[in-house]
């Protein structure tokens, strides 16, 4: 296998951040979920409902920390791995991360220790403010990931500065209030919370299943059904979609997730099935229902939607536009007080990156012979069947989730919750979210391909200049080291799980509804600590 | 847009702001990173380990913090600094990141089964990840002093020129290691200062303690040494003309070059900087005094100072320069030319000055709540503890 640095800095990138993205969503559900149990806790002062807590507490802790060891990995890889892009984008990508930790990482990881260690020494209201504490934070690290994230997919509030050759910003605002960075927000922590909404289901049909520990996890239930109901909605009406007509890349990612090769007449339909052939430029076995894209990605009957070959078109005058940029700047390094130069450079520096798409194929852009143009204009076609199979599995199960939570929704509410088929189904679902997360990753930025920020700076510039001994020595040592922490995690989740929801303070051995259900006076009051 | 405060100033209130995220990260986190260096040595049976442990164990996570924000915050304020180091420190960032993955992992997975093997095998993940980042931090100080071998091309992107085992062994040298075993030392008098206050009287306290004083010795011995061997060896960069302090950032704009004595340069310049290496001294001499007073909160304190007046020296040491290159003249990174733009610094300046009395605040808060020794009480009656 041969593999040239930059797709190896691919690969160990997607492999840590796809890795760390198996335990963020968990966190960020479940963090939720602890304050709406926590919440009825201190409101009814039910013991039922601090022990549901408490139990759901103790799975969040274990996903937790491998959340956070894997995070710390993804704060410095862009250093390692992107060094070029660091440098390029650094001015605009550092600021969200910084905030991140300022604001929102410290807030989670501060108050998780008192979340944990905290019973005893506060109120049951300060206890459910730290909780809710640390839901906040875990939820607002997310939007400043998500921020730096958006950016990549629409650079928006920077430009180009020739005098240190990099984007800079312009407009801070633009950045923090980028549509794609609210959509994707929006849509990401929602998947966490239906991820989370499902887990916890599942975990409680096993105990229902097994009729262990039912007066939790019949609460349980309920909770992860209202909310998993709530929450599996909003991942599909809030979907990414609506930021797919803002730029270029997004154009091309709606056009390939949907391998559409020409423009269609709005309004455009939907495929519910095809297979791409990529060779021909066209879609077999095409089966559309109408309208349904054109209403989706434009929001109007009468806009178009842009198909692939139409896009490539443009890339290709871009590409020469941006041509014309490089040449601005070139010139600019040597005299940077050259007006005409600066001229040409500001009328065409939006298209700066284009010219940049040229370096896989000769050094100085300038050079590139017409076939090479056009074949760099070819490069901005992401994986098309990759985009339009992990679209339809992620949307798939996205609609199949909403139907799972409006029957679980039923049966908690008409008590059926002990329908064995119904049990089935909610325990075979738990690892589903997992892949359709997962497969929303790969669809975001296997999309943005060529770029790794869109139309400003194509990936293979980003890496740092490394051997590849050095990188694949990362590649396995992370692997390695992740496998093991995986194996031991899941261990002791399962361990966790088995052992079920049992309180050692209360010496509570078994789950006896008559006193869970009640403050039981004969047990020790827990109150604030004295 | 016109901005109050102009860029050169900002430049400079960065790398102030830098230095104190770096002293707040080896003040806090460690304190974590020394009780877990001396863990197998200090508590011998599993109750005893678990009292160690557990003096950190509500408060690691958010101390960790600390370094996540140092990344963050040197991306945001010094791009240059964040691509070039970390990529051209690659494997040992991979070393040290393992190391600090082992940690978190140790401290939750632990206490979850009660088998012997299973908790001796964290305790040893325990050590290896407080003891290999503190060595590995100073080493990388060290090599920051020493210089690295990079460079860069007109479009800025750096290149590397000694790539010995994939640039891992070059990073060790006498004098690296030097650096690596005051930061190591520095940390473990921190952990043993912490677990004399955190600990309930006892044998476990009493080594921790007698590690501090001797760790205290090692600090004080280490800084001179390492003062000795920049007197003496030549070592040291200095820039060439003036350069424009509100420039652009641009390192090809300086030209840096080795000169002997450049790094103790800034003292007769500026003689307040002196202060620094002052208290890196009189720091561990605090610490000592502490712990022979019986003051825990004196010995901390003064271990507290050792790291502000140890990590200070660095800093004052090396202004402007942040990272000089050894292989070429106009690559050297500098306060002037390597950071990011004046709006960009600005707005995180507004950020920091909002967020991090907030950050101080609360996390006072749970101190407070936390406060109070550990003893072997409250492991056998509080089921949260690990």
């Amino acid at each position: 296998m041969d593999l040239s640095t930059v797709e190896l800095s691919r690969l160990q990138f997607a492999l840590t951040a796809m890795y760390h993205f198996l335990f963020v969503p968990l966190t960020l559900g479940l963090s939720f979920m602890l304050v709406i149990m926590e919440s009825v806790y201190v409101l009814t002062r039910k013991e039922v409902w601090r022990t549901i807590t408490r139990f759901w507490g103790l799975l969040f802790g274990i996903n937790f920390v491998l959340g956070v060891a894997t995070g710390l990995t993804m704060e410095f890889e862009f250093g390692m791995n992107w060094s070029y892009y660091s440098h390029y984008v650094g001015d605009i990508f550092g600021a969200p991360l910084a905030i991140e930790g300022l604001m929102a990482f410290f807030l989670e990881a501060t108050f998780v220790g008192l979340m944990f260690f905290g019973w005893e020494k506060l109120s049951r209201p300060a206890h459910l403010m730290v909780t809710f504490l640390v839901a906040l934070g875990t939820n607002l690290s997310a939007l400043w990931i998500l921020i730096a994230n958006g950016w990549m997919q629409h650079p928006t509030g920077a430009e180009f500065n020739p005098a240190t050759m990099r984007m800079e910003v312009t407009n801070f605002i633009d950045v923090l209030f980028n549509p794609v960075a609210q959509a994707k927000f929006v849509h990401t922590v929602s998947a966490g919370y239906v991820l989370a909404a499902v887990f916890v289901m599942g975990v409680s049909a096993i105990y229902l299943w097994n009729n262990k520990w039912t007066s939790i996890a019949k609460r349980s239930m309920a909770v992860a059904a209202a909310f998993g109901l709530a929450s599996s909605l909003s991942v599909v009406v809030l979907g990414d979609e609506s930021g797919y007509a803002l730029t270029d890349n997004q154009k091309m990612k709606l056009a390939a997730l949907e391998s559409m090769w020409h423009t269609e007449k709005a309004p455009a339909g939907i495929s519910v099935f095809g297979i791409p052939n990529v060779k021909e430029q066209r879609t077999d076995f095409d089966i559309k229902i109408p309208y349904v894209l054109g209403l989706i990605a434009t929001r109007s009957v009468d806009t178009p939607v842009v198909g692939i070959l139409d896009l490539t078109d443009k890339a290709e005058m871009r590409i020469r536009s941006g041509i014309i940029a490089y040449d601005g700047v070139e010139k600019l390094k040597v005299n940077a007080d050259d007006m005409d130069a600066r001229a040409l450079f500001e009328a065409h520096k939006a298209d700066l990156g284009y010219a940049l798409l040229l370096k896989k194929y000769v050094p100085d852009p300038r050079m590139a012979t017409n076939e090479m143009i056009v074949k760099a204009s070819l490069d901005t076609i992401p994986n098309v069947p990759v985009m339009f199979w992990t679209f339809r599995l992620m949307a798939g199960l996205g609609f199949a989730f909403i139907a799972l939570f409006a029957i679980a929704f039923l049966m908690v509410t008409f008590e059926k919750h002990n329908n064995r088929l119904f049990l089935l189904v909610c325990m075979i679902a738990i690892p589903f979210p997992w892949i359709a997360i997962e497969a929303g990753w790969v669809l975001a930025e296997i999309g943005r391909q060529p770029w790794a920020v869109d139309g400003v700076l194509p990936t293979f510039m980003g890496a740092s200049s490394l051997s590849k001994g050095q990188i694949w020595a990362t590649i396995i040592g992370f692997t390695l080291v992740y496998a093991i922490m995986a194996v031991i995690e899941v261990r002791l989740m399962i361990r966790a799980i088995n052992k079920g929801p049992y309180e050692s303070k209360l010496g509570r051995m078994h789950d006896d509804p008559e006193v869970s259900t009640t403050d039981d006076p004969a047990l020790p009051v827990v109150g604030p600590a004295e | 847009m016109e901005l109050p405060i102009d860029y050169m100033t900002l430049r400079v209130i960065w790398w102030g702001l830098v230095g104190v995220l770096l002293i707040g990260f080896a003040i806090m986190d460690g304190f974590d990173m020394g009780v877990a260096a001396l863990l197998p040595f200090v508590a011998k049976n599993d109750s005893e380990r678990r009292a160690v442990i557990n003096t950190v164990g509500a408060t690691w996570e958010g101390n960790q913090v600390w370094f996540i924000l140092g990344g963050g915050a040197v991306f945001a304020a010094w791009p240059f600094v964040y691509a070039v180091s970390f990529s051209g420190f690659y494997l040992a960032m991979f070393l040290v990141l393992t190391a600090l993955i082992l940690r978190p992992v140790g401290f939750k997975y632990r206490s979850k089964r009660p088998g012997k093997a299973w908790r001796r095998n964290w305790d040893w993940a325990l050590f290896a990840g407080g003891f290999i980042p503190a060595l590995v931090f100073g080493v990388a100080m060290g090599n920051v002093l020493q210089g690295a071998p990079f460079s860069f091309d007109s479009d800025l992107r750096a290149t590397y020129h000694d790539m010995f085992l994939g640039g891992l062994l070059g990073l060790f040298t006498p004098f690296t290691l030097l650096c690596g075993l005051v930061s190591a030392a520095m940390l473990v008098l921190q952990g043993s200062t912490w677990l004399g206050l955190k600990l309930e009287k006892g044998i476990v306290r009493d080594r921790a303690l007698r590690f501090g004083f001797f760790a205290a010795l090692a600090v004080i011995v280490l800084f001179a040494a390492g003062y000795v061997f920049v007197r003496f060896s030549g070592l040291g960069f200095s820039v060439v003309d003036a350069v424009n302090p509100a420039g652009a950032s641009n390192p090809t704009r300086a030209e840096v070059v080795p000169m002997a004595g450049a790094w103790l340069a800034n003292y007769s310049k500026y003689p307040w900087m002196w202060a620094a290496p002052a208290l890196g001294f009189v720091g561990p001499v605090v610490a000592i005094f502490g712990q022979r007073l019986r003051s825990d909160w004196l010995a901390f304190g003064g271990s507290s100072l050792a790291i502000v007046g140890i990590i200070g020296t660095v800093g004052c040491s090396m202004f402007p320069i942040i990272l000089p290159s050894t292989v070429d003249k106009h690559s050297s990174l500098l306060v002037w030319t390597a950071s990011s733009s004046h709006l960009t610094l600005f707005i995180m300046l507004l950020v920091t000055l909002v967020f991090l009395p907030i950050v101080l605040l609360y996390t006072a808060w749970v101190y407070k709540v936390l406060f109070g020794r550990i003893s072997t009480e409250h492991l056998k009656t509080n089921p949260d503890l690990y």
